[in-house]
């Protein structure tokens, strides 16, 4: 028995013992048991694997298996993980598990809303040990297709056209995908849709490299919220309930910045040295673009969502300079963002549980009336900006210091410039953290609110934990995805 | 021709017997007799499918090579008996109601002769046998789309089909007489060896593909669809959408590839102009309707399109796409027609989107199979449609339509975008007086139940693809 399978199965069994449930109490448990139960796995899996890399297990890929599925058309049920997928299906446990606390008290239909949920969690573990890329893509678009509904059902604000056009954006990005894996496919003239027997054979032509790699890194990068793709991104986040943000944000984004690794710059690397250039403009005006309007928003999730596409854009940018050095900030950045975002939604969600509004001008004097989600909201900002010692410095310092080894002009000069949005960011955090819980309070109403509740303080302490503990402690992080990044970059610069 | 031969026939000969069988009961069965006239007739049916099913088949010629069979006609026949069967059991309260009652005989025999019809179309060996089995499956429809007689939409269904199906039969034999004319023949085997592009014989495939066009509701030969599936009684319109349309997309394959193979550049040229405006028209005119069935027309027509993509490629490959892709539609779309036919029948009219407002709320069951439904239709995984889609882009992109290809592909999400307008009307849109919560009929529930499964497990169970695979053959 492959333990990756634990991934898929848990979210089946929850999905099942959800639809048998009868009130929410037995609602309740089986998430708490099923996620508790998924970050268990996830944090086994992590130690087991690095267990076995110290032991000298030097394969590309630890608990590789495969079934065949349609084998007239050579698709199987391929599995496996190298540090990179471990690391993403453990952000993936703690987030869903933490989300589980955040959407505590949601109403109405919460069954249904957890139903919705899993099954976009077991969208995204299935994506993160796939090996073949049917199943990928099978579960990539499984992931997708619950938000309509949890944003449509349970949003808020304008929630209906949100959601549609998140979907469609979304399903556009994925319609070049399977354009792209059948182009993969057929153009390697492989008799297997796997990844790493494609990567083995390297064959595929280089004019069809050209069309596809494009296409593919078009397509994840729709969800990676690639400018000017990226304006689903704000309007999803701002109207979909608070665990589904963090979700979204936290994990659904990164699928986008993990498949253009995984599938495009894998699979086609010399498309991928090629046409970088075009790729590396577009992101670098995500990165200051988002943050430039993180500026002038004045709702808290949109804030927070601007400032996704400007980090999410780092994380594309620093793949697509291709050193060791900057990869692996990239995937630094995306676990840390993950985290960030994560806590920085289920905040904002909190307060505006209380609130009942988001507008930052009709906030203020919040530090006196809930000390406690006005500190974690400063840590998350702080960690937000990069402040050393919390999980940002270290992703974004390895981003920087990586791309400036490239050493022609073109790189530097984008770096430099990617480089400004470290400032725009701490001007739109320091902004906010000083409107709406410095001051006096505005709002008497205010006075009345209370702190957060059990539920809500563990949600916050967990993920502040984890903030820091990446920050604290990067190197275990770093020598867990050293070996899939170095893999990569071998596969790039041969 | 001996015995083993005729069990090669056994699909025709047992549709026969339970067609005599169930006009004989017609004749004969009174008081409470009748009342039991329904379950058995789905019992016959089931039976029937049964029947059909096996692995006996074997390639064979009877009737002097008119009619011929072989296992994949064979598992071709018995997916349209078993969708025939969902959809008379879907068709119980209509067939109880007052006004229709009194001749669900008529029902079950008309039905029966066209399925009848198509077996004898797909089998078919010879244009003119081919031909009868093409009147066969139009002519009894009419009557059958003009079955709520007493309503005036249904009337008007009916003469719409009638003179657009006559008008189409007209086409194609047109165009068969041209291939006679230049072939000498109308054996499908003699005639591949004298077709050879000439311009008569283009002209003749032109007018057969128009032909056929009708009967699939290609755009442009669509128009008479959005008016009949409204119109009619929806179990009729079901039977349209899934069973006919099933088998005439089977029967163009085969034609096409067995008796136009040399003209391959030309029809693929068709196909390929036929696919492009299929989808893309189909799908902007889904957006703006309003009124269910007439919605569910146009999605039919976009269906049909996708149906084509594995048509074009004349390939191993394409065949067992079209026919995996039939299969998972016939369960898809029974489904939603299945739930639409019951809220029509529990509101006692015709259903729009906007009556559907709210329906989670008290029909939560129902919501959500409609749902899984018409994402199945949507091609999103892990339902069976996304696999029968997927393998249908396959085969056209293995045979080298990359454009074509990307052009449904970004079809599928103006798709999704009007399927997820129901969704959205059944869970988002508040609406204050939903229609009230009620139970469907027993034989209903069951056949819904069975659309689900088949929706859920169609596409993970890959065993059935597998078979179908390994029967179905190319060029």
């Amino acid at each position: 028995m492959n333990i990756l399978n634990l991934f898929v199965i848990i979210p089946m069994i929850m999905l099942l013992a959800l639809w048998a449930s009868r009130n929410l109490r037995q609602t309740r448990s089986v998430m708490v048991v099923g996620s508790t139960m998924l970050l268990l796995l996830a944090a086994y899996l992590t130690v087991d694997f690095i267990a076995q890399r110290n032991a000298g297990a030097d394969a590309e890929f630890l608990y590789t298996a495969s079934w065949q599925w349609y084998a007239p058309l050579n698709i199987c049920y391929s599995i496996g993980v190298d540090g990179i997928s471990v690391a993403m299906i453990l952000l993936s446990a703690i987030i869903v598990f933490t989300g589980t606390f955040a959407s505590w008290k949601l109403q109405p239909l919460t069954k249904e809303f957890f139903l919705w949920y899993v099954l976009l969690s077991l969208g995204v573990f299935g994506f993160f040990i796939s090996t073949d890329m049917f199943t990928m893509f099978m579960f990539y678009e499984t992931a997708l297709i619950p938000m309509y509904l949890l944003i449509g059902v349970w949003g808020s604000g304008r929630k209906e056209y949100s959601a549609m056009k998140l979907t469609l954006m979304l399903m556009g990005g994925s319609a070049f995908l399977l354009m792209g894996i059948l182009g993969i496919y057929f153009g390697s003239g492989a008799t297997t849709m796997n990844i790493l027997e494609i990567a083995a054979l390297a064959n595929i032509p280089a004019n069809i490299q050209y069309i596809f790699f494009p296409i593919i890194f078009l397509g994840f990068g729709v969800l990676g919220a690639l400018f000017p793709f990226h304006t689903w991104s704000p309007d999803g986040h701002a109207s979909a309930p608070t665990s589904v943000s963090m979700l979204h944000a936290g994990v659904l984004m990164k699928l986008g910045g993990y498949g253009c690794f995984r599938i495009a710059m894998y699979l086609l690397p010399q498309a991928a040295n090629d046409l970088a250039w075009i790729f590396i403009i577009l992101t670098t005006i995500s990165v200051v673009y988002g943050a430039l309007s993180a500026i002038s928003q004045t709702d808290l999730k949109y804030i927070n969502a601007y400032s996704s596409v400007s980090h999410c854009g780092l994380v594309l940018f620093a793949l697509l300079m291709m050193t060791r050095t900057s990869c692996t900030g990239a995937i630094l950045q995306m676990l840390s963002h993950g985290l960030m975002t994560a806590l920085f939604f289920a905040l904002i969600g909190m307060i505006y549980g209380r609130t009942h509004t988001r507008d930052i001008r009709e906030l203020s004097g919040l530090m006196k009336v809930m000390p406690f989600l006005s500190v974690g909201y400063i840590i998350a900002g702080l960690a937000n900006l990069g402040l050393p010692g919390f999980s940002g410095f270290v992703a974004e310092m390895t981003i920087f210091v990586g791309s400036f080894e490239q050493p022609d002009i073109f790189h530097r000069t984008v770096t430099i410039i990617a480089c400004t949005s470290i400032v725009i960011t701490a001007v739109y955090i320091l902004r906010v953290v000083g409107k709406i819980l410095y001051g006096k309070v505005k709002n008497e109403h205010h006075l009345t609110l209370d702190d957060a509740t059990w539920d809500e303080r563990f949600t916050v302490i967990c993920l502040i934990i984890c903030v820091a503990g990446l920050g604290i402690a990067p190197m275990w992080v770093s020598s867990l995805i050293e070996g899939g990044v170095g893999n990569i970059f071998n596969i790039l610069h041969p | 021709m001996n015995y083993i031969q005729f069990l090669q026939m056994r699909p025709e000969i047992s549709l026969l017997a339970i067609f005599v069988a169930t006009f004989i009961y017609d004749l004969a069965a009174r008081g409470k007799w009748r009342h039991y006239f329904h379950p058995i007739v789905c019992l016959l049916i089931m039976i029937h499918t049964a029947v059909c099913l096996g692995e006996s088949y074997s390639e064979c010629e009877l009737f002097g090579s008119m009619y011929y069979t072989n296992p994949m006609i064979g598992i071709v026949k018995t997916i349209l008996s078993g969708g025939t069967l969902l959809l008379v059991m879907q068709a119980n309260k209509w067939l109880r109601s007052a006004n229709t009652t009194h001749k669900q005989g008529e029902f079950y025999t008309l039905l029966l002769s066209t399925l009848f019809g198509m077996y004898i179309m797909i089998s078919a060996r010879h244009f003119l046998l081919f031909f009868i089995g093409l009147e066969l499956a139009s002519l009894p429809l009419a009557c059958l789309v003009a079955f709520d007689k007493y309503r005036h939409h249904s009337a008007e269904a009916g003469v719409k089909y009638i003179l657009s199906s006559m008008f189409s039969s007209a086409v194609m034999i047109y165009g068969i007489s041209f291939l006679y004319g230049t072939t000498g023949t109308l054996y499908f085997a003699d005639m591949v060896a004298n077709i050879n592009g000439s311009p008569l014989q283009i002209f003749a495939l032109v007018l057969f593909f128009a032909g056929m066009g009708f009967k699939i509701s290609l755009v442009p030969f669509h128009l008479w669809t959005a008016d009949t599936y409204q119109g009619a009684p929806t179990v009729v319109s079901s039977y349209l959408s899934v069973i006919s349309k099933g088998a005439a997309a089977f029967t163009l394959m085969v034609i096409l590839m067995k008796v136009f193979a040399p003209m391959m550049k030309h029809w693929q040229i068709i196909t390929y102009i036929l696919t492009v405006a299929s989808i893309t028209v189909a799908n902007l005119f889904a957006i703006r309707q309003s009124d269910l069935k007439r919605f569910m027309a146009f999605s039919s027509i976009s269906q049909a399109g996708y149906i084509m993509l594995a048509v074009i490629g004349g390939t191993k490959d394409g065949m067992s796409a079209l026919v995996f892709y039939v299969l998972v539609y016939i369960f898809a779309n029974l489904a939603v027609f299945g739930v639409i036919e019951t809220l029509e029948h529990h509101t006692r009219s015709s259903v729009s989107r906007d009556d559907c407002n709210g329906l989670y709320k008290t029909n939560p069951r129902l919501t959500l199979l409609m749902t899984l439904a018409l994402f199945s239709l949507a091609g999103i995984p892990p339902f069976a449609g996304f696999f029968s889609k997927f393998f249908v882009f396959m085969s056209a992109f293995k045979a080298g339509f990359w454009v074509l290809v990307f052009i449904a592909l970004i079809n599928t999400v103006v798709s999704l975008y009007y399927y997820l307008l129901i969704v959205k009307a059944m869970y988002i849109t508040p609406n204050d007086e939903p229609i009230e919560h009620f139970n469907s009929s027993k034989y209903s529930r069951v056949s819904l139940v069975i659309c689900l499964a088949g929706i859920l497990l169609l596409g993970i169970c890959s065993f059935i693809f597998e078979e179908i695979d390994r029967l179905s053959f190319g060029m």
